[in-house]
């Protein structure tokens, strides 16, 4: 008799891996955009960028040379520092940019990130608003590249591709991989006219479309994440700028990065629970029927399989532990013999390889997208070693927050 | 592109299902091709008991040199083994698994009574022990006493371990219960004949068969000597 758990685990394998055939035959159908080579378009609509400040003294000043590095019309681009009731030198670190003319700087209460970007909106006048992390630089093309994409009148936002900054350790380097990754399956999104995530580093807007449908919310400290939500459902188009380069600074020790996830993970959550309206409703395409669904399923899918995972090892481990007290530690050293015959063959073992390997190419595909290099890095090897050992904790503790209705904090 | 495509979504259904069945089907030919090996180890014992009574009926009156074949179903322990693992992927109840249990009981006791026979006429102390267990989750102490035995026979390489499960539809097995009148108190061992019913720690077994500690003594002297002459 088969196992219950050995047949949800087979229901769960399935629908991952036809998720992610699902993601590499899309991004196949629409590769053709990858060749083409950027064009340089005279098109320059008046931009804002709002940088929200909370006690960003370390990297704010990196943050706004990037900015003012933009390959773009001077007279076109306006940069809006907002000092959110910053509790360090934020303030002062601003004062060295009051003399520029394309600056203008803001302070206010603390209010949370929504409301520092709230205010910025208020005071754009241009046509398109967007907004970067004050943790985070960009490319000295990011501004064109993402402004291209605004010369389809379709278009409502535009999303960029983050990297990470300067990865070194091995926390950083996982989160590079990742990073790749979360390029491939935005890239893919957007074909699918499914992207639900509108990211703080760099992503812009058509300032009418905020008279529409309203400024930013709270939105359990995932604004980007309801903004785009938001859009989806009055069916404005976000699209993707995989050529405009963002470099974010990632959480260096498992603890930030836990932290982090945990406020993502559980604003996902909660942000589905108030838009369930928008699951498998045809009227809604891929998004509806497909994306979120299983973006959703992909997170209990993890944490059944490390629940699986555990089960396994208490039962070896138990084992081992009835051995040790039957004969005792038994050191001695036994010749190790290749026998085909011991290979693990069961379907469990042989899907979950074949989804490791196809989660492989797309991360490679992904890092195809942000370098424009094919190859196997340092970072992926870390990826598939370590993110299943880490990821459980926070997705748990995620599903537990929101089960609970606990609110998470920025900090 | 935003728009619900069904043919792509059935496209890649179908694409997924080819890759799944592919995955399963290939799981269940390794698990084809390991009971097949563990028949084909099987019959190749078979041969080798047949071929060893036949040597023993033709040599009766022979030396006990001739008869003294070491390599005698060596396999046995192999098959335990495989068979074991097999058990453990497929499960209890797999009816392979059970036609391949019965076949490898009924030759486990055929090397046994053969193991006896050439003692008797060798005037030597078989070294062996038959083990009784029951996975039907009404042994707790079976798993500890499967570990005991398994170390006893690698440290031991000369004793010979038959495991018999209890449960076992067969009626070979029950005629080898009725003759050491085995009482249904798991796990049991028997040694020269005589059952011991609960669990045995290596020191208990020790007792139990004291020619284990001469072996162990022998195998201690031999490799002092060993290491003397190489210096």
């Amino acid at each position: 008799m088969i196992e219950v758990g050995t047949i949800v685990a087979h229901i769960l394998l399935f629908i991952s891996l036809y998720f992610e055939i699902f993601l590499l035959l899309t991004f196949l159908e629409g590769k053709h955009e990858m060749k083409k080579s950027p064009r340089e378009s005279s098109y320059a609509p008046s931009v804002t960028v709002i940088v929200p400040c909370f006690n960003e003294t370390k990297t704010l000043t990196k943050t706004v040379n990037s900015l003012l590095s933009l390959d773009y019309p001077k007279d076109k681009l306006s940069i809006f520092i907002v000092d959110d009731g910053s509790t360090d030198d934020t303030w002062s670190v601003m004062q060295k940019f009051k003399e520029n003319q394309s600056i203008s700087l803001f302070q206010k209460e603390n209010g949370g990130k929504f409301t520092a970007l709230n205010l910025g909106i208020s005071q754009a006048k241009s046509e398109i608003v967007g907004c970067l992390d004050a943790d985070s630089f960009v490319d000295r093309k990011a501004l064109r590249r993402i402004i291209e994409r605004f010369e389809n009148p379709e278009i409502s936002a535009v999303t960029p591709a983050i990297k990470v900054s300067s990865p070194k350790n091995i926390i950083e380097r996982i989160q590079s991989a990742e990073y790749a990754f979360s390029a491939f399956i935005r890239k893919t999104f957007s074909y699918l006219g499914a992207i639900y995530i509108a990211p703080g580093p760099f992503s812009f807007f058509r300032r009418e479309i905020f008279e529409k449908i309203g400024p930013y919310r709270h939105a359990h400290n995932t604004e980007d994440l309801e903004m785009a939500l938001r859009l989806q459902t009055k069916r404005l188009k976000i699209d993707n700028a995989h050529d405009a380069y963002v470099y974010t600074i990632a959480p260096k020790t498992p603890r930030a990065l836990y932290k982090q996830r945990v406020r993502w993970i559980h604003g996902f959550l909660e942000n589905a629970r108030d838009y369930r309206f928008l699951f498998f409703r045809p009227g809604y395409g891929n998004l509806s029927m497909f994306v979120l669904p299983t973006a959703t399923l992909s997170i209990f899918t993890a944490l059944y399989f490390t629940a699986y995972s555990i089960w396994n090892a208490a039962v070896f481990i138990g084992n081992k532990i009835i051995e040790f007290s039957a004969v005792g530690l038994n050191l001695a050293i036994q010749p190790i013999q290749f026998d085909w015959f011991f290979f693990k063959t069961e379907s469990i073992f042989i899907l979950s390889s074949i989804l490791i390997v196809l989660t492989i190419i797309l991360i490679v595909t992904g890092k195809y997208i942000l370098d424009r290099r094919v190859g196997f890095s340092r970072d992926i090897l870390y990826f598939v070693l370590f993110y299943s050992f880490l990821a459980p904790f926070w997705l748990a503790r995620s599903v537990y927050n929101t089960a609970l209705s606990k609110k998470t904090s920025w900090r | 592109m935003g728009k619900f495509d069904w043919k792509k979504y059935l496209i890649v259904f179908l694409i997924t299902a080819l890759i799944f069945s592919t995955a399963i089907y290939l799981s269940n030919l390794a698990s084809e091709k390991r009971l097949d090996e563990i028949k084909s180890i099987e019959d190749k014992i078979a041969i080798d008991i047949l071929s060893s009574e036949t040597q023993f009926n033709l040599l009766a009156e022979s030396s006990c040199e001739d008869l003294n074949n070491p390599g005698l179903s060596a396999d046995l322990n192999s098959l335990a083994e495989k068979l074991s693992f097999e058990e453990d992927k497929l499960g209890s109840d797999n009816q392979e698994v059970i036609g391949l249990k019965r076949y490898y009981s009924v030759l486990e006791i055929k090397d046994y009574l053969l193991v006896k026979k050439i003692s008797e006429k060798c005037h030597v102390k078989p070294l062996t022990v038959l083990y009784f267990y029951s996975n039907a989750g009404d042994c707790s102490e079976c798993e500890r006493m499967g570990y005991i035995l398994t170390y006893l026979r690698d440290e031991y390489p000369e004793l010979r371990v038959y495991s018999f499960d209890y449960n076992l539809d067969l009626s070979t097995l029950k005629t080898l219960l009725s003759v050491f009148k085995l009482e249904r108190k798991l796990p049991a061992v028997v040694v020269n004949s005589t059952p011991y019913y609960g669990f045995k720690s290596i020191e208990e077994f020790e007792k139990i068969m004291p020619e284990l500690k001469t072996l162990k003594n022998q195998a201690a002297s031999s490799s002092t000597t060993t290491s003397t002459k190489s210096k």
